[in-house]
């Protein structure tokens, strides 16, 4: 059982930073709404994975250290990708044991939850319901299961026992949920023949599926669906799901136009 | 002579390439041992667990009593596609053979000769007009008749071994392979069969020597290969009648 | 066989134009995998009995010489002969010496993955000695001159009209497009081979120790025709197959069904323990098993070690969704899949291999399915790893992320950048909320538009707000 108001590390993630600042306001916001204090510590880049899956194991080991060296002190670090929280749970890997850093990258990784997960399993789904029975969402929703989030974190009910809080909003399974989208890091540009097959086939499930939001835990996986259902013409709009449970679904969807913010510029 | 070279450059392949195979393995495994060998210890280690003979995890499925053992078997090897005729005694194999041939109009059975089945009155088959031989299997014959030494219930397996009276061929090469067991030989999971098998032919001086082949065979022959659809009757027999015997 | 490995890409693109490829490796989603999780749920005990499979395999890689020593003494005690090879060359010289000394003319063979391993069938065939395969689709890829193209299912490339048409060529009868017809077909044409052969090659699943034992699982009942009639019997096999006991191997057993078809069991599991006997009927007269390396035992007590737990099942292909996409030959040798992307650097070299473990997202289905939980995904970032360590990642790779790396380092430098790079792609993308065309992102925007960003990046607009003294 946590402590009242546990004070929280926030994980930004670079896509989330970069592409959608919305999905890390809705985690900030959600954090604060189940009772949260938030901090976001400034010294923070990304997780690594780049390098690591690129077998570039000395230039993950330092920026390890450096995200270690960010969230020291935090009694959790969350953020709303299980691509990234899997990486952060990774660090002890690339320590050997009699290094400082062995210890505390275990820690952190002890610490590190992805958001829904985090939500859900720790902070417990009562610190949160009240606001989340407020909401509304009047739409049919499918949800893809990202694979670092799925398979190294063991997030599959969470996200959906959350959104079935929401009123007016429902689910419609799609085949293949747990199929990887194509997006894999490097993967996509590397291979993006075989990423574009993996991406279509998966775009096929969504439209089958007859939802017409779809709803992710990874910004990755998110802008590859997205930007493929976009560029198929198809009218599904994508989010992630922070931004339901946090009732930000003003904001247009991932890669809809956007005037307001565009006539800024 | 040419060919005496080329023998001894095969062994002299075998022998280094032996001592490479386990000079690595030991050296990847950091042997510390006699000239890198594993340790008394080590080599003790594992023969202790090799005479344990323990039992990994054994599934519930078929830890039953024994009559509901009989039913799982019944199930599991109808859904493998097995016939199963069920025969109040032993002795009426012969006039089931007979009609299970003569509907399909075969008029010979190759058989195994354990005395099991030679102690059993052939008349019935003679009425039929069919033809009895015991002998191995050979390549066109249409019906085979064997014992079987257990039946296991977890998946409905039948398990045969090797023999003078029990010759292999009779349950691979003949379309038709027709097996009798025994109610009382079927055991719940493979491990009572090993049980069985250990006290058949184990206990000699150096331990457990099986018979040349112990088959477990699991319904008739069958191939997926082509566009991964299921076919019936591959290269092995295309139908298997298991006669249970509920002595 | 020839080594293709490095042509991964073209290879690839072609299978994925393929339309009979493509519609060959549809069969496979609707098949092994569903089957798979049928069976999976009939034994509420599966995730254990992987949990032991793992333990188990542990224990034999941590005894492998021990395990292999007693293995090879029970087999000799059983009246049979063991041989070493440490190449595939020394396989082949070993086998087509075994081939001469019995004179034969033809082999009859079960299906191996092994014996592709070391490419026998063009040795023998080379050395005067005729091969046959009696595995029904590897009998289909031998009339064809092709080669498996997944490890159980070999010729799953192929439609129903491929195969007819190659019956129709080479058994000179009508043409039929009932599989019914065209298995019964095969079945009287390999009869005869398999009477007529000399010799007998299978491979094995397990090799007991206990007993000197080695195990063939098929469904076909082939492998026991081609051990049982010919004179003498040739296991090819490899070193890591070994199990303790024939409890261990039941475990395994266990395991491999469900795992590999979906089936409670196997229809043939079958034990050879030597020769025949005395007073046997039938049964081979000479019995030889052929234990092969090739580069296995250099993988013991290194981070590969967890590879040689492989029971060949083939569940890692069968969910992987690469290989789904590109088929079995795109891998270009004789493993493919995530398996493959493993072992094929270690057989043929990273410097040929490399473009296996580059070729996966890191999804970890292959990994949740494997019967013996091999991590797979960490085992080709071991891969990876080593290519970066012997600098041959292509420059693009090594630049890219040397240049994200110095950044990445700098969270000063790091967010300015990512500032600057966010406002260049908002001002491209312009009013349309998605980038269509970008210089530098082809491989992404060839394919699919790459969404905008929103505007400022989140550090910057959080710390703005922090100054205002808002509340977000």
């Amino acid at each position: 059982m946590p402590n009242t108001s546990p004070r929280v590390g926030l994980f930004v993630t670079c896509l989330a930073d970069m592409f959608r600042p919305t999905v890390a306001f809705a985690t900030v916001k959600l954090l604060e709404q189940a009772g949260c204090t938030v901090e976001v510590p400034e010294r923070q880049t990304c997780c690594g994975q780049p390098a690591f899956n690129s077998g570039d194991r000395k230039t993950t080991a330092d920026i390890a250290r450096q995200t270690i060296d960010a969230f020291d002190g935090y009694e959790y670090v969350v953020g709303p990708s299980g691509s990234c929280i899997g990486m952060l749970h990774q660090y002890p890997d690339l320590f050997i044991s009699t290094d400082p850093y062995f210890a505390r990258a275990t820690e952190l990784a002890a610490k590190s939850h992805e958001i829904t997960s985090f939500l859900f399993d720790v902070m417990g789904l009562e610190t949160l319901q009240e606001k989340l029975n407020q909401l509304r969402f009047d739409g049919t929703v499918t949800y893809h299961d990202s694979c670092a989030g799925l398979r190294e974190l063991g997030v599959k009910d969470q996200p959906r026992k959350l959104l079935q809080q929401v009123e007016g909003l429902s689910i419609n399974e799609m085949e293949e949920a747990e199929t990887c989208c194509g997006f894999g890091g490097t993967f996509c540009v590397k291979y993006p023949e075989i990423s574009n097959r993996m991406v279509s086939n998966k775009t096929d499930n969504i439209s089958n599926s007859g939802a017409n939001t779809l709803l992710g835990g990874d910004l990755g996986c998110l802008l590859n669906m997205a930007g493929k259902l976009k560029r198929e013409g198809k009218s599904i709009e994508a989010r992630h799901v922070v931004e339901v449970l946090a009732g930000m679904t003003d904001i247009p969807a991932i890669g809809e136009a956007d005037y307001d913010l565009a006539s800024q510029l | 002579m040419s060919a005496g070279i080329k023998a001894m450059s095969v062994k002299q392949t075998v022998a280094k390439s032996r001592a490479e195979i386990f000079g690595n393995i030991r050296r990847g495994l950091g042997r510390k041992g006699n000239s890198g060998e594993a340790s008394a210890e080590q080599k003790q280690a594992v023969q202790n667990r090799l005479n344990a003979q323990a039992d990994n995890l054994i599934p519930q499925r078929a830890q039953l009593p024994h009559d509901e053992q009989v039913e799982l078997f019944k199930a599991m090897a109808t859904e493998a596609v097995a016939e199963l005729i069920e025969l109040d005694n032993i002795a009426l194999v012969p006039q089931a053979c007979a009609d299970w041939l003569k509907t399909r109009h075969i008029d010979q059975l190759i058989s195994a000769s354990s005395s099991e089945i030679n102690s059993l009155d052939w008349s019935p088959l003679l009425n039929a007009d069919v033809d009895r031989v015991e002998r191995v299997a050979q390549a066109g014959d249409i019906a085979s008749l064997t014992s079987s030494f257990a039946g296991i219930a977890e998946t409905g397996t039948l398990m045969l071994h090797s023999g003078p009276d029990s010759p292999t061929t009779l349950n691979f090469l003949p379309d038709n392979h027709l097996v009798i067991l025994r109610r009382s030989t079927i055991v719940g999971v493979y491990e009572e069969a090993w049980k069985k098998v250990r006290a058949a032919f184990g206990g000699t001086e150096s331990g457990l020597t099986l018979p040349r082949t112990v088959n477990m065979i699991t319904g008739p022959s069958r191939s997926a290969d082509i566009e991964q659809k299921l076919q019936m009757g591959a290269h092995g027999p295309k139908t298997l009648v298991i006669f249970l015997i509920n002595d | 066989m020839q080594i293709n490995t490095p042509f991964f890409k073209e290879r690839a693109h072609d299978a994925m134009e393929d339309k009979n490829l493509q519609r060959a490796l549809g069969n496979l989603k609707a098949g092994f995998p569903e089957k798979r999780a049928i069976a999976v749920s009939r034994m509420p005990e599966f995730e254990e009995l992987r949990n032991q499979g793992r333990d188990l395999k542990n224990h034999v890689m941590e005894n492998l010489d021990l395990y292999l020593e007693q293995f090879e003494a029970k087999v000799i005690e059983n009246g049979g002969h063991v041989h070493w090879a440490r190449t595939s060359e020394d396989a082949n010289k070993i086998i087509l010496d075994i081939c001469k000394q019995e004179n034969a003319k033809t082999v009859t063979k079960g299906k191996s993955m092994v014996t592709e391993e070391i490419g026998l069938n063009d040795y023998l065939e080379q050395n005067g000695v005729q091969p046959v395969e009696t595995d029904l689709g590897e009998y289909i890829l031998q009339l064809r001159g092709d080669h498996p193209s997944h490890i159980i299912a070999p010729a799953i490339h192929l439609n129903l009209d491929d195969v007819a048409e190659a019956f129709h060529e080479h058994h000179k009868r009508p043409k039929s497009d009932d599989p019914a017809v065209l298995m019964q077909e095969a079945r009287e044409v390999l009869r005869d081979k398999f009477v007529a052969a000399d010799v007998g090659i299978t491979g094995a699943n397990f090799c007991v120790a206990e007993t000197g034992s080695t195990i063939i699982v098929t469904n076909e009942g082939n492998g026991d025709l081609t051990q049982t009639l010919p004179k003498t019997h040739i296991v090819v096999t490899s070193i890591e197959k070994v199990v303790p006991t024939l409890e261990d191997m039941t475990l395994f057993l266990r395991l491999l069904a469900r795992s590999a078809t979906g089936q409670e069991f196997t229809v043939y599991n079958t034990l050879s323990s030597g020769p025949r006997r005395e007073g046997d009927q039938d049964g081979p007269e000479n019995f030889h098993v052929v234990l092969v390396d090739n580069g296995r035992s250099e993988m013991v007590g290194t981070e590969l070690q967890d590879m040689l737990r492989c029971i060949r099942c083939s569940a890692c292909m069968n969910h992987c969704p690469v290989y789904g996409a590109v088929g079995g030959h795109s891998y270009g040798w004789v493993y493919p899949g995530p398996m493959g992307s493993v072992l094929t650097p270690q057989m043929i070299g990273i410097e040929k291999g490399g473009m296996l473990p580059n070729a996966s997202t890191f999804c970890g289905k292959c990994e949740s399915v494997c019967p013996v939980k091999i991590p797979l995904p960490k085992l080709m970032r071991h891969w990876r790893e080593d290519e970066f360590e012997k600098h041959l990642s292509p420059k693009a790779v090594r630049y890219g992320i040397a240049g994200w790396a110095f950044l990445a380092k700098r969270p000063v430098l790091y967010k300015t950048y990512t500032r600057m790079a966010t406002w260049f792609m908002k001002r491209w993308a312009g009013k349309k909320g998605k980038i269509e065309k970008m210089p530098l992102a082809g491989g992404w925007t060839d394919w699919r538009d790459m969404p905008a960003p929103q505007g400022k990046t989140f550090m910057q607009s959080w710390k703005e707000q922090q100054k205002a003294g808002e509340q977000p």
